[in-house]
């Protein structure tokens, strides 16, 4: 089915073209860090993670979020979504290669990756997590493959498929789940030592995963001629919307116990997420726009009236992509490490071969997304 | 599968086997001396019994081996010593044992590498002596 | 007969299995994290005996330190090839100073006596018994020693900067670049780091192995650094600990510290 992504109208060619150069910058501002070493990127010994892991952190969410489709559909028999997990399932196997990737271009020596499989430490949740990644890729292209294959062939999928996307659903929980542990399992971190931090990497991804997957069905029906249906759509605008709710709750509830329990440790990490520390407050602005992006896509999703209307519902759905892009990206990743343990506050600001190479991993992304919705839609053309 | 194109397949696999038969053809008739060790270094000339760790053939195939056994040995157990086939204990180093009597990495070490087309990282920290002094 | 593309696809699913199954029994029957060094045989050593104990440990009397005094600092720096990029986003520490207000946080108040707030503390890897730095590492890259030491092996770091989160002290550095140009005198005895790997003071395990004690200990001038064997009782560094209170850093994290420090 994969040479249907090679044949297509002229703005197709032209998107994988812009694609194709994105990537290919990636990979040219790569092999330069490969030759000169990670202080290429803005990182430093107070600051050790930065743009990289804090895009791995946030797409793991957008991987997980196929469950969203996923068990409706297949747990609960809501109809609506049966044309469509097929486009999640896709979206998560972009994301996690784009996770992996994103590892990959983060590591020091990254010839030795494998050592992680050669050697493992059964007490790290980091290979815990590349254990659960990669099931959860293998789970994706397998179950999202064959129930393509089985409809352009207008036959029900085999019955093997069905455990398989079963066992997707609480994979998928399980894969948010160990990245947020990876987090919430440091002592020496309080802002991320945090039980509630599992659960706000879920809420977010819940919302800014199908947000992501409307705007991608809108597309489809703008460029692709495939129509998910509005009940379809309006299902999954009411599922970022509680997402949303949840997610700011959770954040408001960590909020509480911080300031009223007056920690001063606690607080600092905070007070520079949200006001900034010692004329330090870049990451401090940019969580101002993703507040107002938040409680903006809030209202527009809420009120029945703007959720219907299709542009201002995407307009809803970028803006909360944007704001959780912002909070579980660098606001969640840097702020953990300001201050450092000894108390210093380090400026992190990522470097322009560091934003190159992240731009080419999400052209990446976007080039196995567009290649696995072409496919698509020319399959359900095809009825 | 129709062969509309038989033509340009041909041509095709004809490039694909002159490429990839690349190894084979390329240096015919060209004369490639095996590489020149140089065993003459001061250490050495010195030594009574010239030998080194374990017997010449063993270490020819084996070194990387014995180095990479020497590295878990001494970095993750703390076991510094080596006992060798002959019973004689050595000092597991890289940079203290072999490259004390190899002094000449130039004329030794690099000579088979370079022959081989092999580029082992262990340069790049292990440290050679010449170089530091 | 020409296969399916099913069959193709079943026979190549099955062989990947099989190729992958012996390093997968390898994995499985193996120690966490430790691969062991079949063909050693231990034996008596060629060098001088090693100090040996049963838990190192390290008091720091921040007493006698001397203003702007950095003996310790160079000797661990020099001894070790840790190059000096001369930046602070690609610094390399493996022990240096901060002042008492960042090194002990909760203890500190307003009416801490002047000298205090104004010593240089020393700070390094504490060697916790409780390490989290290696509970995190995915490849066993860090790992602690049945002597306490917590150790890096160089050959299996894979640089992802976990152990410098995990670390609630700081401790640890990562080769931002390749150190070797930038190490102003190399020391032939030790060997350099490569880019992309991680490193921190390892209790100068190489020297114990050669009976001498560690490089910043002998190096001081006023004997503030007290080394050895927190299990003996008639350890040096244990007669200290049982004259003068001790504190440690964020000893309420569990980590088990081994750094002791007497104000």
């Amino acid at each position: 089915m994969l040479e249907k992504a090679l044949t297509g109208s002229r703005r197709y060619g032209i998107w994988m073209a812009i694609l194709l150069t994105l990537f290919g910058m990636g990979v040219f501002f790569y092999l330069r860090q490969l030759d000169y070493g990670l202080g290429i990127t803005g990182m430093s010994r107070d600051v050790s993670w930065g743009l990289y892991i804090a895009q791995f952190t946030f797409l793991v969410g957008i991987a997980a979020s196929a469950v969203m489709l996923v068990l409706p559909y297949y747990l609960h028999d809501y109809k609506a979504f049966g044309k469509i997990t097929v486009l999640g399932e896709f979206l998560a196997i972009a994301a996690v290669i784009m996770c992996m990737t994103f590892i990959f271009v983060n590591l020091g020596q990254p010839a030795r990756v494998l050592y992680v499989f050669l050697y493992p430490s059964l007490t790290s949740v980091l290979f815990w997590d590349m254990v659960v990644l990669s099931v959860y890729l293998l789970l994706n292209i397998v179950s999202g493959w064959t129930v393509l294959s089985s409809d352009k062939k207008g036959i029900p999928p085999p019955a093997w498929v069905k455990p398989l996307i079963y066992l997707s659903i609480p994979w998928a929980i399980s894969i948010h789940t160990m990245t947020a542990f990876i987090y919430a399992g440091m002592p020496g971190r309080s802002f991320w030592l945090t039980a509630i931090m599992a659960p706000r990497f879920l809420a977010a991804a819940f919302a800014s995963g199908p947000a992501l997957l409307i705007l991608f069905c809108l597309v489809l029906k703008r460029f692709g001629g495939f129509d998910a249906g509005k009940e379809a759509i309006q299902a999954m605008a009411k599922i970022v919307a509680y997402a949303l709710v949840t997610s700011i709750f959770f954040v408001l509830v960590e909020l509480w116990t911080v300031f009223y329990g007056q920690i001063p440790e606690h607080m600092e990490h905070y007070r520079f997420l949200f006001a900034g520390l010692e004329g330090y407050d870049t990451i401090a602005n940019w969580m101002s726009v993703s507040i107002v992006c938040a409680l903006a896509a809030l209202v527009l999703l809420i009120v029945p009236r703007t959720r219907k209307k299709e542009p201002v519902l995407a307009v809803a759905c970028v803006a909360v992509f944007l704001s959780l892009w912002i909070e579980k990206g660098l606001g969640l990743l840097v702020t953990g490490f300001v201050p450092s343990p000894l108390g210093h506050i380090t400026r992190y600001t990522p470097t322009g071969p560091e934003v190159a190479i992240a731009i080419g991993v999400w052209a990446l992304g976007f080039l196995i997304i567009t290649v696995l919705y072409k496919v698509f839609i020319a399959v359900r053309k095809a009825d | 599968m129709k062969l509309h194109d038989h033509g340009k397949i041909l041509a095709g696999i004809v490039v694909f086997l002159i490429a990839a038969t690349i190894p084979f053809w390329y240096g015919r008739g060209k004369a490639v001396s095996p590489p020149d060790l140089r065993l003459d270094t001061p250490v050495i000339q010195q030594l009574q019994d010239k030998r080194c760790v374990e017997a010449t053939p063993f270490m020819r195939s084996n070194h990387m081996k014995l180095l990479n056994t020497w590295r878990d040995s001494v970095v993750r157990e703390g076991n510094r010593s080596y006992r060798a086939t002959d019973g004689k204990v050595y000092h597991a180093s890289l940079t203290g044992t072999c490259l004390e009597c190899h002094s000449n990495k130039g004329q030794f070490c690099d000579r088979c590498h370079d022959y081989a087309g092999s580029k082992p990282a262990c340069w790049n920290c292990h440290l050679i002596p010449e170089e530091v002094r | 007969m020409v296969p399916t593309r099913r069959e193709f696809l079943i026979i190549a699913g099955l062989s990947t299995i099989g190729v992958a199954c012996p390093p997968l029994a390898r994995i499985i029957s193996a120690k966490t994290g430790t691969p062991s060094a079949r063909n050693i045989s231990p034996v008596a050593p060629v060098i001088a005996p090693a100090l040996t104990a049963k838990r190192w440990g390290m008091a720091v009397d921040v007493r006698k330190c001397p203003d702007g005094c950095r003996d310790c600092i160079d000797a661990c720096h020099l001894t070790h090839n840790v190059p000096d990029f001369g930046n602070p986003k690609d610094e390399i520490k493996w022990i240096w100073q901060e002042r008492f207000e960042d090194v002990f946080p909760a203890e500190n108040h307003p009416y801490i006596r002047e000298a205090l707030k104004k010593r240089p503390l020393l700070v390094l890897c504490n060697h916790c018994d409780n390490p989290p730095c290696v509970r995190v590492c995915p490849t066993g890259a860090t790992f602690k020693r049945a002597d306490g030491i917590v150790m890096m092996d160089y050959h299996r770091c894979i640089g992802c900067k976990i152990c410098l989160a995990a670390c609630p002290y700081g401790a640890r550095s990562i080769n931002f670049r390749n150190p070797r140009p930038f190490i102003r005198q190399l020391n032939p005895d030790f060997p350099t780091r490569s880019k992309g790997v991680i490193e921190k003071c390892n209790f100068c395990e190489e020297r114990l192995s050669r009976g001498m004690l560690p490089a910043c200990v002998m190096a001081c001038p006023e004997k503030a650094l007290v080394f050895g064997d927190v299990e003996n009782p008639r350890s040096i560094v244990r007669q200290l600990l049982d004259r003068k209170f001790s504190i440690r850093r964020r000893a309420e994290l569990g980590t088990k510290p081994q750094v002791y420090y007497i104000l």
